[in-house]
């Protein structure tokens, strides 16, 4: 079962073409890996799935509802069912560890007092950071900022989660742990993700299937393993992270 | 090609402005609807009156303060030549509080707050903190803008009220020490002068320069691109803009209400 359909999505930025009628489906409990070179639209994609970016051809389904038809707050209804962890955190600077987690309890639950911290406080112990709650974010590393915004957005337990580079920047320990919390919400909670990273061993390690994006178009698609032994030029370049090839040809040939 | 090249900066100026126009209008709109709609945040718009009025308020006295002394000064200057010093109570008075008051502290507030609101505002944008919010189901004008708009529109006509008192106060200083009026004659001359109409009219355009400090701030701090040297360009364009737009706006109110009170 589809849980996010990307149907011809096409995307300018300026006279800049960033996707290019793109098509794209994510099933039901299953996590996708999208990958591809800094810059190539990764993160623009993934905030077509959220609705942050509105497509200028093509749409964008969840759970078989076109987002940009829905109203103000039936897309909200949905977001309440889905989060995204972004690549450099975007926690809060203005409220503390504990109400940056708890946000949404707090705002659209109203939740208060024990109740709430008992939730704050499971979602930390989950990424590890048990009872920095009091801490403000400007207290905290980067490798920790990221493990907050993960505790942020399974704080409310959603079906659908996005993730925009969630190793990047991190030491390789807490890389292992953040894919492995990954892995455990995919299995134990049956969670939808859908991961944009370039690191190639979180890939492996968390994917059910893996995308590839390049030039604005996903140019192949498959599990793991077939990424692995794939003959594609492209892909084989990307995954093996080789100087020369295709990939480096055309931006060469393009300078 | 000279000519090609000033069409192509007049028809980029002409988008650029037509652009802010549609934006500001559409988040001013925005903002008034989310207003009046549940739920009411009364903590955060207290926070954000805290910021705009109460922080204010020592930086606001002070300079109504130095106004009232300066234009003391400069009435007594040709007053004195008239030999009707008795006058110069009334107008500090008159002008204080139909004129000066309001639009210096509309300045005051423009350049300490709403700087700060684009500043924080521009640097969520860019740290992806308002995308954030959207992604939490949470509205980021409602969240955001409207705490601050109706702290602007709430605690402006406040501090306006302080500072022409203040101001009056700068008045009695000179009056009193430099040329020798009795404190109960320059306040009975000063109070005297003042009709309600005249505090009335000078609190209202308050409202509005509140709303305009609120509107510049906010959309030029959710519109900003490009890291740190972008917050830093918004944050000037927010202080210039609210600049030019409460002078206008103070040109528009003295007019209409030179017509309707007359």
């Amino acid at each position: 079962m589809k849980t996010i359909e990307i149907r011809n999505v096409t995307k300018y930025f300026n006279t800049h073409r960033v996707l290019n009628n793109v098509h794209l489906t994510v099933e039901k409990g299953s996590t996708l890996v999208v990958i591809g070179r800094s810059g190539c639209g990764k993160s623009v994609l993934l905030k077509h799935m959220v609705g942050l970016l509105e497509p200028d051809s093509g749409s964008v389904f969840v759970d078989g509802q076109d987002i940009w038809k829905l109203k103000p707050r039936e897309l909200n209804e949905l977001r309440m069912r889905m989060n995204m962890v972004f690549q450099g955190g975007a926690l809060f600077d203005s409220l503390t560890v504990g109400e940056n987690v708890g946000f949404e309890l707090i705002e659209h639950f109203g939740m208060s007092g024990d109740q709430l911290f008992e939730r704050v406080e499971e979602a930390l112990a989950l990424v590890g950071l048990s009872g920095i709650g009091n801490l403000m974010p400007s207290e905290l590393s980067g490798g920790m900022r990221k493990r907050v915004a993960l505790a942020r957005a399974i704080c409310i337990k959603p079906e659908i989660i996005l993730y925009d580079e969630p190793t990047t920047g991190v030491d390789p320990i807490t890389a292992d742990s953040i894919n492995g919390l990954i892995r455990s919400l995919h299995d134990k909670l049956n969670v939808t993700s859908i991961v944009v990273t370039h690191d190639m061993k979180s890939a492996y390690t968390i994917a059910d299937r893996i995308a590839m994006l390049f030039n604005g178009k996903i140019i192949t698609e498959g599990t793991p393993q077939e990424i692995q032994n794939t003959t594609h030029p492209v892909v084989h370049q990307f995954i093996n992270g080789l100087a020369k090839g295709p990939i480096t040809e055309a931006t060469d040939s393009f300078i | 090609m000279l000519i090609r090249q000033i069409e192509d900066t007049l028809e980029q100026r002409a988008r650029t402005f037509l652009g802010f126009l549609g934006g500001i209008t559409t988040m001013a709109f925005q903002t008034i609807c989310l207003t009046v709609a549940p739920p009411y945040k009364r903590r955060r718009i207290f926070e954000q009156s805290k910021k705009a009025g109460y922080d204010s308020f020592l930086i606001v006295s002070l300079i109504a303060f130095f106004i009232g002394v300066i234009f003391a000064f400069q009435i007594s200057y040709l007053m004195r030549k008239l030999g009707a010093e008795m006058y110069i109570a009334s107008i500090v008075a008159l002008s204080i509080v139909r004129e000066l008051g309001p639009v210096i502290t509309a300045l005051i507030v423009a350049g300490r707050v709403g700087a700060s609101i684009t500043a924080e505002l521009g640097s969520m944008q860019v740290t992806e903190q308002i995308d954030a919010l959207t992604t939490l189901a949470t509205n980021p004008v409602k969240y955001l803008v409207v705490p601050r708009f109706v702290a602007l529109a709430l605690m402006l006509p406040l501090l306006t009220l302080f500072a022409d008192m203040i101001g009056i106060m700068g008045g009695w200083l000179i009056c009193f020490f430099k040329l020798g009026i009795p404190s109960k004659m320059y306040m009975t001359i000063a109070f005297d002068s003042l009709q309600f109409k005249d505090l009335f009219t000078g609190l209202v355009k308050t409202v509005f320069f509140g709303m305009i400090i609120a509107f510049v701030s906010c959309y030029e701090g959710f519109n900003v691109e490009g890291g740190a040297e972008g917050v830093g360009k918004a944050t000037t364009q927010s202080v210039v803009i609210s600049f030019i737009l409460i002078i206008a706006c103070d040109c528009f109110f003295t007019a209409l209400f030179y017509f309707v009170f007359p």
